[in-house]
């Protein structure tokens, strides 16, 4: 019997909220970088599920595509962190407010 | 005929474009051999044209291409070959020609060698293009294209400030003067619905156009003449035009781009005929103009200036001929004139070289055997300036005379002979200041005093030739003579709307005659008493007696300061009056408000853009919340 529909999306619906007061309360850049993963792998069992559904591979064929572009996104996004690092020698998102108007 | 006319103002043209494009880098110091070749060629065929044309009643109108086609205003560029347009033809390529050789040994070794013969040809483009148009807007065009030209070669050496002053003014009198012009044109459109020169002139014979507008329409072009030939009150340029290049005066502020105003007057001949007082008002600008600034002349001391006075005088006495309806008399006076004071002006520039750039009479003197020729030459000029029997200048002005006091203007007459003395006056007074009495050179200079080069003496030979011998040939018998005969097809309407008729040779012309010699000779002769004989009278008259009046003269009856305290300071303090307060308070006042505005809205809005990306964050997820709340309720 196959799982049913709900709790793919009660699944996916519980990790983007983990993900999004993460990337709102959290401070630390890294961490935010991760809640955003969290969010879109929240996508991610969204489309497997309603791909498993609709009995087609359209969802999940997708889904490669987007993991493949996180990761490339993953690599560009640590490549920044770490020059951000280098540059202030802190992580902390609030001392970041130089576009302050 | 129709097949090479285009080829006149075209030959110019191209070598006014290959000079100047490959001059600088090419050319160099051989840019004169283009620009003399092309002007040379489009004199032969001047001249075929001139001969070609005689005795045709009607012009041959060469049609090359439309340029305005909107409704019912149709100009075409297209050309308009008449026994007029033949003569200034002549006059300008032929003078033209022989101040290019000239301006050879001139402006031998000057920096803007090539600059200076790719000026001169785009003058000579733009003076053919003026009297071979065939319509008004394109005798415009060519009207402001010489002044642009003028302007080019006053300013010639740029890095004088008194020569680019001098380019500023000309340039600006001359646009108060074409404004008026500008008027006319319009004016004769919007009352006779075309501008080609048949057409307006067909109208204005039948009588389709009012009086009123007529009269309007002639004052308005009379302006533009007043403007471009240096009449009273517009004069004051040419004598600062002096500041260019001595060939440059000759060719165009003496022999034949002052002479635009006479030649459109002639042109204009049967618009003027048609009103009496445009004609009246003409005569009298130019009369005035003639005694006024044959006045000025007697007591300037640069050997240019004198001569600058004198062609404004020369061009008064042109617009007297025209003022009386003497239109060939106006044409045959301008054509020796032409020759005569181009050959004033070189020979002074023969001076000027001999003397190392001297200008001032009060440095010269006794030069007559040091440089034979250019005295000789130089005399010459100087009694056809002066109207003496049998030289050219003495057969077209005593022409003049002779048509005022028959068509019964005794007080013009009267106030032409009075110039006439003061110009044989002053004329005498420069050659014997020049080349008379003891040398008051620099030593320094004297040492250097030389004849000038061959590319020189022999403009001048040409023209001292003409100078003599052109009146009697051309002019002579008085009223009757060739160029009479040759111009009737063109005036022939005029005469007739005038009710002129031409009388023979008869006691009263002899009389005449002899009455403006004698007043000639006199001049001369206090010319010599006075610079010659007894040089110390007159600075003691002068100094004693006539104190104020010589200094008047002397400061050109203070024209120029009048322009100055009337015109240009009410002028220069209103701007500033406007800059200060219209400008900087209103203007930019308004301007600097608005910036301020968006300044002040800015400010309010800032705070938003806190800097940190949570709270962007936050606004995002909050705006996701709402759209999806509202999409699913």
């Amino acid at each position: 019997m196959p799982i049913p529909i709900e709790w793919y999306l009660i699944l996916s619906a519980l990790l983007f909220i983990i993900g999004a007061v993460g990337m709102l309360t959290r401070r630390n850049l890294f961490i935010m970088f991760f809640s955003i993963e969290l969010m879109m792998n929240a996508v991610n069992v969204n489309l497997v599920g309603f791909s498993r559904l609709h009995e087609n591979f359209t969802g999940q064929g997708f889904v490669l595509f987007t993991m493949a572009v996180a990761a490339a996104e993953a690599a560009v996004g640590l490549a920044i962190v770490t020059a951000l690092y280098r540059n202030r020698q802190t992580l902390m998102v609030d001392l970041f407010n130089r576009m302050k108007g | 005929m129709e097949n090479y006319i285009w080829l006149i103002p075209t030959l110019p043209f191209a070598a006014f474009l290959i000079t100047l494009f490959l001059g600088k880098w090419f050319i160099k110091d051989e840019a004169h051999w283009i620009p003399i070749f092309a002007f040379g060629a489009s004199f032969v065929l001047s001249v075929i044209g001139l001969i070609q044309i005689a005795g045709h009643e009607e012009a041959v109108i060469v049609k090359l291409w439309p340029w305005f086609d909107v409704g019912s205003f149709q100009v075409p560029i297209s050309l308009y070959f008449d026994q007029l347009s033949a003569v200034m033809c002549c006059v300008v390529t032929g003078v033209g020609t022989l101040i290019f050789i000239y301006s050879r040994g001139y402006m031998k070794g000057d920096t803007g060698y090539y600059r200076f013969f790719a000026y001169l040809s785009l003058f000579a483009f733009s003076m053919l293009m003026l009297v071979l148009a065939d319509n008004y807007l394109l005798l415009y065009f060519g009207w402001e294209a010489v002044g642009l030209c003028s302007y080019y070669l006053i300013g010639f050496y740029y890095h004088k400030p008194s020569a680019a002053a001098a380019g500023k003014k000309a340039f600006l009198t001359n646009r108060v003067g074409d404004f008026g012009f500008g008027l006319g044109i319009m004016l004769i459109f919007v009352t006779i619905g075309t501008l080609s020169y048949t057409g307006v002139f067909h109208a204005v014979e039948a009588g389709e156009a009012g009086k009123t507008a007529l009269l309007a329409i002639s004052l308005l072009l009379f302006t533009g003449a007043m403007g471009k030939s240096a009449q009273f009150p517009l004069h004051v340029w040419l004598p600062d035009a002096m500041e260019g290049p001595t060939p440059v005066s000759a060719l165009i502020h003496a022999a034949t781009m002052v002479t635009a105003g006479v030649y459109m007057v002639a042109r204009s001949a049967v618009i003027f005929a048609s009103v009496p007082e445009a004609l009246m008002v003409v005569g009298i600008i130019g009369t005035f103009t003639a005694i006024f600034a044959a006045t000025i002349g007697i007591a300037q001391n640069d050997i240019k200036r004198v001569l600058a006075y004198s062609t404004v005088s020369q061009l008064g006495f042109m617009f007297m001929a025209l003022g009386v309806g003497a239109w060939v008399a106006a044409i045959f006076h301008l054509v020796t004139h032409a020759f005569f004071k181009a050959l004033l002006f070189l020979g002074s520039g023969s001076v000027i070289h001999a003397l190392s750039g001297e200008q001032d009479m009060r440095k010269m003197g006794a030069l007559r055997k040091k440089i034979p020729v250019t005295y000789w030459t130089f005399l010459m000029g100087a009694l056809a300036l002066s109207g003496i029997f049998p030289f050219a200048g003495f057969w077209s002005k005593d022409e003049i005379l002779g048509m005022n006091w028959k068509g019964g203007g005794y007080v013009i007459w009267a106030i032409g002979l009075i110039t006439a003395f003061i110009t044989a006056f002053y004329t005498f007074r420069l050659v014997f200041m020049t080349f008379f009495g003891k040398s008051k050179m620099d030593p320094e200079v004297e040492k250097h005093v030389h004849e000038s080069p061959k590319s020189m003496v022999i403009p001048l030979s040409v023209l001292a030739v003409l100078s003599v011998a052109a009146g009697i040939v051309i002019g002579f018998p008085p009223e009757e003579g060739f160029i009479h005969r040759y111009l009737e097809p063109v005036f022939g309407a005029a005469d007739h709307i005038l009710g002129a008729h031409h009388g023979a040779f008869g006691a009263l012309d002899l009389v005449l005659m002899i009455v403006s010699v004698l007043v000639a000779l006199s001049g001369i002769g206090l010319a010599y008493l006075f610079y010659v004989k007894k040089p110390e009278v007159l600075p003691a008259l002068a100094g004693a007696k006539a104190g104020w009046l010589y200094r008047a003269v002397l400061n050109k009856w203070y024209v120029d300061e009048f322009y100055n305290m009337a015109i240009i300071n009410p002028l220069i303090r209103g701007s500033q009056a406007v800059y200060r307060y219209f400008d900087s308070a209103i203007i930019d006042g308004l301007v600097n408000f608005v910036g301020k505005l968006w300044v002040f809205f800015g400010k309010m809005i800032r705070p938003f853009q806190t800097g940190r990306v949570q709270n962007y964050a936050l606004v995002m997820f909050i705006g996701l919340f709402i759209l999806i709340t509202v999409i699913v309720l």
